[in-house]
């Protein structure tokens, strides 16, 4: 693979499309050349890996793409990731956001939820993913840990779901819940349910559910620039 | 060779008649006292508990089902690990078919197998020969306990259920495999296969019957089995669908198909072309008592006087272009 003689319009196109179908080894490479020619970590991540993961969620979305499909653009994109990741942090890149994100307390199904993950990675966001089969005191103790502004809780059977409201609760009792956003998603979640049980959000499929975790994240950048402002006065 | 299972299935054949088979078993476990996240399978070992699983069989056996899926949809050792259990797969799954032989006699006992719960690579991490052998372990204990089928059922992924098949006849060669699917995002499994792939797919494996199982209910069912028997009208279709989706009423999962709905469905199954015909998830004896009595007492349903409830699935073709589309955005 020798991506040196495209022209820079091309590579972002060739680094979106080989993403899409899941070529690990091209998408290492085409981030690497990306770097070389100067670009910054943030142009690659937004140039290439975020606008070519944003139409495999809309693809998704749309029944155009099936779970296989997405699992090996996601993989494909997180070795881009690992290339940018040292580079983001070094260069003081602004975050865009940290998500904690887990399957609740009796329900072992991930599929879903680490799709979701895997997408809120490829929009530039921190996941710390805590699995399947998480307690309340698993949520609380990584939100206490990592400190995240939104953390999602995935249930794909209607004996679990009511279980979110047990995590819900938990950050009440902890006095966290002021400071985070909370989103909730699983097939038989709906919008009713997830404002039923205290959540701010619910994340339909995996697209939305970054839309709307972005949606947050200007909220809260919007926050900290006018309390920035404030303080300067 | 004397196969209950493939006796059953001639006679239906050459009487132009259906086969029933039973319906849930996990939900009626939990009705039973089963508390979530505990395996169902591990009742199968558990004295005290052996008796509520009977109780399961005999209640369909009662309701006229003439195949009895064991308690063995969690029995792959990779499902069981997730409760140290793994180490009790071979025993787990005999018990099962034990069980189901005290209750079935004479009648077919069918060793279910459900899904792995993994992804295989390079999506995930399970690999074919793993998954192979996890599978055989699960088919020994079955044959051991004296199944006269193997039963591989909510599959989505095609080389799960290759690996599966091969695992079974690795354990036993000569008991014969039935294979059903889900299909529930949008008319195709969770992996992209269409029920025309599946059956094509599956049909290559020599099993003795093809179907789709599980899923979003009786409506969208029907065109699952319309189009599997539509690309293979040779192949002996399996109906076995979840009694509606479940809704939440005062904090409890009900099941939105009454025994009625899927009777009335039972008819409309077998004309579309089903030929083993049952429920799965939130369904009861009663539902197969409704059914089956459907199913005898009335006479059979034109299809050609019938329309599906709902379109059939088709793939999305694009539009435009990837690029074009993504400049659109
Ligand atoms: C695969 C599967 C399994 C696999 C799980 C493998 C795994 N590693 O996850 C296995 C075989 C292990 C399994 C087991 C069981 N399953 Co199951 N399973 C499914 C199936 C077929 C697909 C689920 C899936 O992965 N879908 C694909 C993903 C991409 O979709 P998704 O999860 O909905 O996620 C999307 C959105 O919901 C959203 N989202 C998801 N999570 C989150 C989180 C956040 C924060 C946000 C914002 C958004 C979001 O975004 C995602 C991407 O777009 C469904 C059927 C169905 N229609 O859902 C049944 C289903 C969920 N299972 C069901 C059942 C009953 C079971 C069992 C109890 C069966 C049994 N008797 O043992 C066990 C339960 C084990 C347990 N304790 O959890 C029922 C649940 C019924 C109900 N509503 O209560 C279903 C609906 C099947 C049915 N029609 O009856 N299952």
């Amino acid at each position: 693979m020798d991506f040196s003689e495209l022209p820079d319009d091309e590579l972002w196109l060739q680094m979106q499309d080989d993403l899409y179908d899941g070529m690990k080894p091209e998408v290492t490479q085409e981030t690497k050349e990306a770097l070389r020619r100067g670009y910054k970590p943030t142009d690659v991540l937004e140039k290439g890996l975020v606008a070519g993961m944003d139409i495999v969620g809309v693809d998704f979305r749309d029944g155009v793409l099936f779970v296989p499909e997405v699992l090996m653009a996601a993989n494909a994109m997180k070795s881009g990731m690992e290339i940018l990741r040292p580079l983001l942090t070094e260069t003081g890149a602004p975050r865009v956001g940290t998500v904690v994100i887990g399957t609740v307390k009796g329900d072992i199904h991930d599929i879903g939820k680490n799709l979701v993950g895997m997408m809120l990675e490829g929009a530039g966001f921190e996941v710390i993913n805590l699995g399947v089969n998480c307690d309340a005191d698993k949520f609380i103790e990584a939100i206490k840990t990592h400190k995240p502004d939104i953390i999602g809780m995935s249930a794909l059977l209607t004996t679990t779901m009511p279980y979110m409201k047990v995590i819900t609760q938990a950050l009440i009792d902890e006095r966290l819940r002021e400071d985070i956003y909370v989103m909730a998603g699983g097939a038989p979640v709906s919008e009713n349910f997830a404002m039923s049980i205290g959540a701010d959000a619910y994340g339909r499929d995996a697209a939305t559910s970054v839309e709307i975790a972005k949606a947050h994240m200007v909220v809260v950048n919007k926050q900290a620039a006018l309390d920035k402002a404030r303080l300067a006065i | 060779m004397n196969n209950r299972f493939l006796n059953l299935l001639a006679e239906a054949q050459a009487e132009r008649s259906h086969v029933m088979v039973d319906g849930g078993m996990g939900s009626m476990l939990m009705a039973a006292g089963l508390v979530f996240g505990d395996p169902p399978d591990q009742w199968n070992i558990l004295p005290d508990k052996q008796a509520k699983v009977r109780a399961v069989y005999r209640g369909y056996l009662d309701a006229g089902s003439q195949i009895i899926l064991t308690n063995s949809f969690g029995g792959t050792p990779f499902r069981l690990k997730m409760h140290n259990l793994d180490g009790k797969t071979f025993d787990i799954n005999k018990a099962a078919a034990e069980l189901a032989r005290l209750e079935a006699g004479e009648r077919v006992v069918a060793g279910s197998m459900g899904p792995s719960g993994e992804l295989f690579e390079p999506m995930g991490k399970l690999t074919y020969a793993h998954a192979v052998a996890g599978f055989a372990r699960q088919a020994e204990g079955l044959a051991a306990g004296g199944v006269d089928v193997f039963w591989v059922e909510t599959m989505s992924d095609l080389d799960e259920v290759r690996a599966a098949v091969e695992g079974a006849r690795q354990a036993a060669p000569n008991i014969p495999v039935v294979t059903t699917m889900t299909f529930e995002t949008r008319g195709f499994t969770m992996m992209g296969v269409s029920p025309a792939q599946a059956i094509t797919e599956l049909a290559k494996l020599n099993v003795a019957a093809i179907g789709a199982n599980c899923g979003n209910g009786p409506d969208e069912l029907e065109a699952t089995i319309f189009a599997m028997h539509r690309e293979l009208p040779e192949m002996t279709v399996v109906a076995k669908g979840n009694a509606g989706m479940p809704q939440m009423v005062d904090g409890k999962a009900v099941y939105n198909a009454t025994p009625d709905v899927m009777g009335g469905f039972a008819r409309r199954f077998r004309a579309f072309g089903a030929t083993i015909i049952g429920a799965c998830c939130g369904s009861t004896p009663d539902h197969i008592r409704l059914m089956a009595h459907q199913l005898g007492a009335f006479p059979a349903l034109d299809p050609a006087s019938l329309q599906l409830s709902v379109p059939l699935p088709e793939r999305k073709v694009l539009s435009s272009d990837r690029r074009e589309r993504r400049a659109q955005r």
